[in-house]
């Protein structure tokens, strides 16, 4: 059985006088015990809008959340606050993407940590002083007694990030998730920063629900990968299968998009058309559809359901939402094959018409 | 002839203290000598982490940034020494597209009105309708249609919003455009539109760029040559796949084995080395190679006392490090303290062999 599984999760906005709007419209996904489980998408496909969801963050007015999200047999969506506020720190725990808004800025580390502490595990005084200095130092943070001390102004982003794992771990969770932990960081930290949380997997079990827009993140990190767009797992998939052979247009469109730095140079990207503003609702058909090449009538007659990839030698477990599947293995050509150094300009690739957003 | 000649730029900004007299306390210096070429019709590209002065570089070229000593020649002149009124008339020439679509576009005017505004300072077109006609130009080749003219900023999406960006320096038919993280705000979906339309307009007008961004990928994606910074130096220069195939800087080298690769292949089996803490304060920089307090293959002595020079290896392959070629060989090994290399078993050791990243 999986720790977490989430069932058809719904939410939608619906503020005084507003028209409503839904950010997640029927997610489905499954975390087993230490397991990473990626949740990739643009901004605006309700990837962050799920997180805040299962952790019970969202505001109780003028939001409705809808379905299941099974956490070792307790539905984490219909728990009491004061049941959520208990499993929160101990059994759940989050890291958010910017490390300086998410840490109380007149409030020293060293109170900030060792208030998980006492509200979880009851610890007091020194003894709490001692953990803290423990986890800090857990995480990489050099003279943890001396930071302890410091306001969040004084660490620098990959060390405040760090301290913000050190809270996260700090009762040593069951389930984590991290919301784009590594995006307002310098590549060289977040390198640093993505081996620390693979070491903490490795070591503890845990289950990391990544949260990120970069599929390079993605490709080094997770196991099991989820592709939303527009409030709905569109492509979901071991890591590999996913990255071999992208079979929802999207997921496809994206991962030909991106420049690589192992791609020889003269090669145009082959961008996705349009922007996310160009959706339809997932009750008239494929959200996707307006921006999609492989776009047909059928994709217009309602939403199409998650079912297995089809056809003789897909791989088990590969789901996607799509009515003609891209069947091509994506083949990308990098310096390894052209030779390095090598500048001149591979065939001229059919390059997609480029419209107007 | 080169169109952009940089010599030795410097850019320090004083600390200023105290509550009546503003004394100077001390310099942060962002930019502490670059020298760097640019050929017309070329893409250079700038990357380092944040902090290390390459925006403030870019800005130092259209003297947004007052540049405290050395020589930025554009095309013969020395912009540098030019009088304010002259710079500001150059300024047509050399143009500038910023990393937040939204916050370099004044909300209250109107499409027209902002990229009026550049031609009319710069007295391009008669009247209003001679340069009516040269912004539905542009804008049909930025790819936004001409009804926009009549719109304001807030009415588009973060992509069409850099493609305004882009319209309002195209406008003015500069033959320099400095692109600081173009696209670093943008979707992937959409970084890909703008870097291809930033592609085809160098093509078709015979731009040239200087885009400045953190990310290797796009930067090597569209530079023919590529120069990294590091604390306000450049630590190495060469063109595009030469620097990918052979970083010979240890610097240049961290930053390319941190880079993901969306492939798991790739990533499963690639070599990493990992750097230990954090850039230090361009207020109080280190003594001697920049780098040295982190650099894994640091000797002792030379590394911390006696600045490198950027010095030509091969062709237009330019390095900024005593041992650049001891490390090339394998003479000097690295030390663990300082650097993780991580294998593709998954376990960590210290960089001992000879790590051929890239080939």
């Amino acid at each position: 059985m999986p720790l977490l599984s989430v069932d058809e999760l719904k939410v939608t906005f619906q503020g005084q006088g507003r028209r409503a709007s839904t950010a997640v419209s029927g997610v489905s996904f499954d975390v087993d015990e230490g397991q990473v489980v990626g949740l990739v998408g643009e901004s605006g496909c309700g990837k962050s809008v799920t997180s805040l969801a299962l952790m019970g963050l969202l505001p109780k007015k003028g939001v409705r959340v809808e379905g299941r999200a099974d956490y070792r047999g307790t539905d984490l969506l219909s728990l009491r606050p004061s049941a959520m506020r208990d499993l929160r720190g101990t059994q759940l725990a989050m890291i958010f993407q910017d490390p300086l808004s998410s840490l109380n800025p007149v409030v020293p580390i060293g109170v900030q940590v060792t208030e998980i502490l006492s509200r979880h595990r009851g610890m007091r005084g020194q003894a709490a002083r001692d953990e803290a200095a423990a986890l800090l130092e857990r995480v990489g943070i050099p003279d943890p007694t001396r930071r302890l001390k410091e306001y969040p102004h004084q660490l620098s982003g990959g060390m405040r990030q760090r301290a913000l794992i050190a809270m996260a771990v700090a009762c040593a969770p069951r389930l984590l998730i991290a919301d784009e932990p590594t995006t307002a960081l310098d590549v060289t930290i977040q390198a640093q920063i993505l081996e620390l949380l693979k070491e903490l997997v490795d070591q503890e079990g845990t289950a990391l629900l990544m949260i990120t827009h970069d599929l390079g993140v993605v490709a080094g990190l997770c196991d099991d990968v989820n592709v939303l767009y527009a409030g709905k797992v569109v492509e979901s998939a071991d890591r590999r299968n996913l990255f071999a052979e992208p079979a929802h247009p999207y997921a496809h469109g994206l991962l030909n998009s991106i420049p690589r730095l192992d791609a020889p140079r003269g090669q145009p990207l082959n961008p996705v058309r349009g922007s996310i503003n160009d959706q339809i609702a997932w009750a008239d058909g494929c959200a996707f559809a307006p921006r999609c090449d492989h776009y047909t009538l059928e994709c217009l007659e309602g939403a199409p359901e998650l079912g297995p990839l089809a056809g003789a030698g897909a791989p088990a477990g590969h789901q996607v939402r799509c009515v003609n599947p891209v069947r091509e293995r994506l083949e990308t050509v990098t310096l390894a094959d052209v030779g390095a150094g090598d500048d001149s300009p591979a065939e001229p690739v059919t390059q997609k018409e480029e419209t107007s957003e | 002839m080169s169109l952009l000649e940089l010599n030795e730029v410097k850019v320090h900004f004083p600390v200023k203290r105290g509550v009546f007299f503003d004394r100077t306390v001390g310099h942060v210096y962002a930019v502490d000598g670059v020298s760097l070429t640019i050929e017309a019709g070329q893409t250079y590209g700038l990357v380092g982490e944040s902090g290390c002065g390459k925006t403030t570089l870019g800005r130092a070229v259209l003297r947004l940034n007052e540049i405290t000593s050395g020589e930025v020649v554009f095309d013969g002149t020395d912009l540098a020494a030019l009088p304010d009124e002259e710079m500001r008339r150059s300024r047509r020439r050399l143009q500038m597209v910023f990393q937040d679509p939204l916050g370099s576009l004044n909300p209250r005017q109107n499409i027209e009105s902002i990229l009026a505004e550049g031609m009319a300072a710069h007295g391009i077109g008669a009247n209003r309708t001679e340069r009516r006609a040269k912004i539905v130009e542009v804008l049909e080749r930025v790819g936004l249609p001409a009804d926009a003219l009549s719109r304001y900023p807030h009415e588009f999406s973060g992509g069409q919003r850099q493609r305004i960006g882009i319209a309002r320096a195209l406008v003015l038919e500069p033959d320099l455009i400095i692109c600081d993280e173009p696209v670093s705000a943008l979707d992937v979906s959409i970084q890909a539109q703008v870097i291809n339309l930033l592609e085809e307009l160098q093509e078709s007008m015979g731009l040239t760029y200087l885009v400045i961004a953190h990310d290797l990928a796009v930067v090597r994606h569209i530079s023919d040559v590529i120069g990294v910074m590091y604390l306000g130096a450049l630590v190495e220069e060469a063109p595009s796949d030469l620097l990918y195939a052979e970083p010979r800087h240890p610097y240049t080298r961290a930053l390319m084995s941190a880079v993901p690769v969306p492939d798991p292949e790739v990533e499963d089996n690639r070599e990493r080395i990992l750097l230990r803490g954090d850039l230090p304060s361009p207020a109080n920089p280190p003594t001697g190679c920049r780098f040295h307090t982190r650099c894994p293959w640091r000797q002792a002595e030379r590394c911390d006392t006696e600045r490198p020079v950027l010095t030509e290896l091969a062709d237009g392959h330019r390095v900024a490090c005593h041992y650049a070629a001891e490390i090339a060989d394998g003479t000097i090994q690295p030390v663990r303290e300082l650097a993780e290399r991580i294998i593709p078993e998954g376990e960590s050791v210290a960089v001992s062999e000879k790590a051929d990243t890239g080939e």
